[in-house]
């Protein structure tokens, strides 16, 4: 070991430097974003909480083809279906259990009518297991409430599609 | 304290206990509070230091966060492990508390101002901060468990090699002082520097001695860079993997008692305690516990500093850095400094 390395070493010199270094951290700005009241802007592609869409006049958009169904990889979806009363087919069932379903938007993708979507929300934590298996009408009440938001995303997005 | 007992009619021996602890609460509860918030600093600081905010929701600006987490603790269970030896078990976390909060009883917190002004203060600190291994030890043996008995086999490897230079680097300083007692230090170093500033870091052949004394402060906390006993990545949680609840906050309160103890001794002995930084006359108007209090805030802010700072030592370093580097050069400037302290002329007050 040479003179210097002694000098360096029993000075602390790479201690300070790097203590140097912390302290110019310490008074920059913050990178964190306030979470709860502040928010990261998300993309219109962002595949967040399912929700069954409808038509603007109240129409339910799902006819039960069960596209969405086959294409699931995680195999979340169930659906069951019957022709309705005037002969239409509509679903009787149809299920998503969040806990098995991975976010990959295949079934938003597979759907002809725009029915079954990926919405921004992201913020549906629940206190049990239970509460995320969703049914039909947990779905379409997440349609009714994210509507806006969702058809803003859809169009926002169509350009690229 | 007494006397003020003593004229409310009681006798010397019941005014004596009754002000005795008194003084025990005005030191314990302050100093459970000052654990809590100074726990808050520390999160606050190394956020600060990653470019993360910190806690900063529970009450303003999230000062209530230690004790949102006491709470927390403080209703969870208490689990003892089945193969632990329950006695040891239960007793580990109150000798590390005790023991970290009897040390706080020769600190002066001012002129005067100190629960027991003994003659050898700086001896029952060394007393007291090797105790603190008993904890740790028994923690690590009752828990019957592999990472914390090696944790605790480290702990203890660690706090004596580091107590051995503590030790060598105190001799310095009461050879300087010429007295054990922590307030007839802090007065020994009044106007030391140049006849202006208060403390002994400002003394050549001192300042080493109070770098040394800082890391060593943090090996014998088991602070980052010396928090091997508490590796993560290697121990889980070290000695205190096994424990939960209030027995797990016992430890957590006495760490952080010992680390504000440290802080504090780094004040008392280098930096002049309870005396403003410069001898000069107006400074003496803001109250003694006043600079000492910033003073030790001012070390916490370093300890904190240090941790978000470096990365953690390997064991070999830390052994190495103990007896080969701290142990050689601290018993070389006790031979400096006394031949200096003979060939001047220049004794200690007191001796």
């Amino acid at each position: 070991m040479s003179v210097a390395h002694y000098i360096k070493s029993f000075t602390l010199w790479e201690f300070v430097k790097a203590h140097a270094l912390t302290l110019k951290y310490f008074f920059k700005p913050k990178v964190t974003i306030n979470y709860p009241f502040e928010k990261n802007p998300l993309s219109p592609r962002f595949r967040g909480e399912h929700a069954l869409r409808r038509y603007p006049n109240g129409e339910e958009r799902c006819i039960a083809c069960k596209l969405c169904e086959a294409v699931c990889p995680a195999q979340a979806i169930t659906i069951e279906s019957e022709p309705r009363e005037d002969g239409s087919r509509r679903t009787t069932r149809y299920d998503i259990d969040m806990t098995k379903c991975i976010y990959c938007g295949f079934c938003q993708e597979a759907c002809p009518v725009d029915a079954i979507v990926e919405g921004p929300n992201f913020e549906y934590a629940t206190e049990t297991r239970e509460e995320l298996l969703y049914d039909k009408a947990k779905l379409l009440a997440n349609g009714d409430k994210w509507e806006r938001a969702i058809a803003a995303n859809l169009e926002a997005d169509a350009p690229y599609r | 304290m007494t006397e003020f007992f003593q004229s409310l009619g009681m006798s010397y021996e019941w005014a004596w206990a009754v002000a005795t602890l008194a003084g025990i609460l005005l030191i314990a509860l302050p100093l459970m509070l000052a654990v809590a918030m100074i726990i808050y600093v520390d999160r606050k600081v190394w956020a600060a230091i990653n470019l993360r905010r910190g806690p900063n929701v529970v009450g303003p600006f999230g000062l209530l966060q230690s004790f949102a987490d006491g709470l927390k603790v403080f209703l969870q269970e208490t689990i003892i492990p089945s193969a632990a030896n329950k006695g040891i078990f239960i007793l580990a976390p109150i000798v590390t508390f005790t023991v970290a909060l009897a040390a706080w009883a020769v600190i002066p917190f001012d002129a005067g101002v100190v629960l027991a002004d003994i003659n050898v203060g700086l001896l029952y600190i060394l007393a007291i901060s090797s105790l603190s291994v008993y904890g740790v030890i028994m923690a690590g043996w009752a828990s019957n468990s592999k990472y914390p008995f090696f944790s605790a086999m480290r702990a203890s490897a660690q706090m004596i090699s580091y107590e051995v230079s503590i030790g060598f680097i105190l001799v310095c300083v009461v050879l300087y002082a010429g007295t054990f007692n922590l307030s007839d230090i802090v007065m020994a170093q009044k106007g030391h520097g140049l006849g202006i500033v208060n403390g002994y870091v400002f003394n050549l052949l001192l300042f080493p001695m109070w770098v040394m004394f800082f890391i060593s402060c943090l090996a014998e906390t088991q602070r980052v860079p010396f928090d091997l006993t508490e590796a993560e990545s290697e121990l889980v949680a070290g000695y205190q993997t096994e424990y939960s609840s209030m027995s797990f906050a016992l430890f957590w309160l006495g760490e952080y008692a010992n680390i504000l103890l440290m802080c504090m001794l780094n004040a008392i002995l280098f930096f002049g305690g309870w005396l403003p930084p410069l001898d000069w006359a107006p400074l003496y108007y803001v109250p003694g516990i006043i600079w000492l209090l910033l003073k030790t805030f001012f070390f916490f802010f370093m300890f904190s500093w240090v941790m978000a700072t470096v990365p953690r030592y390997r064991y070999d370093q830390l052994m190495r850095l103990g007896w080969k580097v701290f142990l050689p050069i601290s018993l070389l400037f006790v031979v400096l400094i006394s031949g200096y302290l003979m060939a001047t002329g220049h004794y200690g007050a007191a001796a």
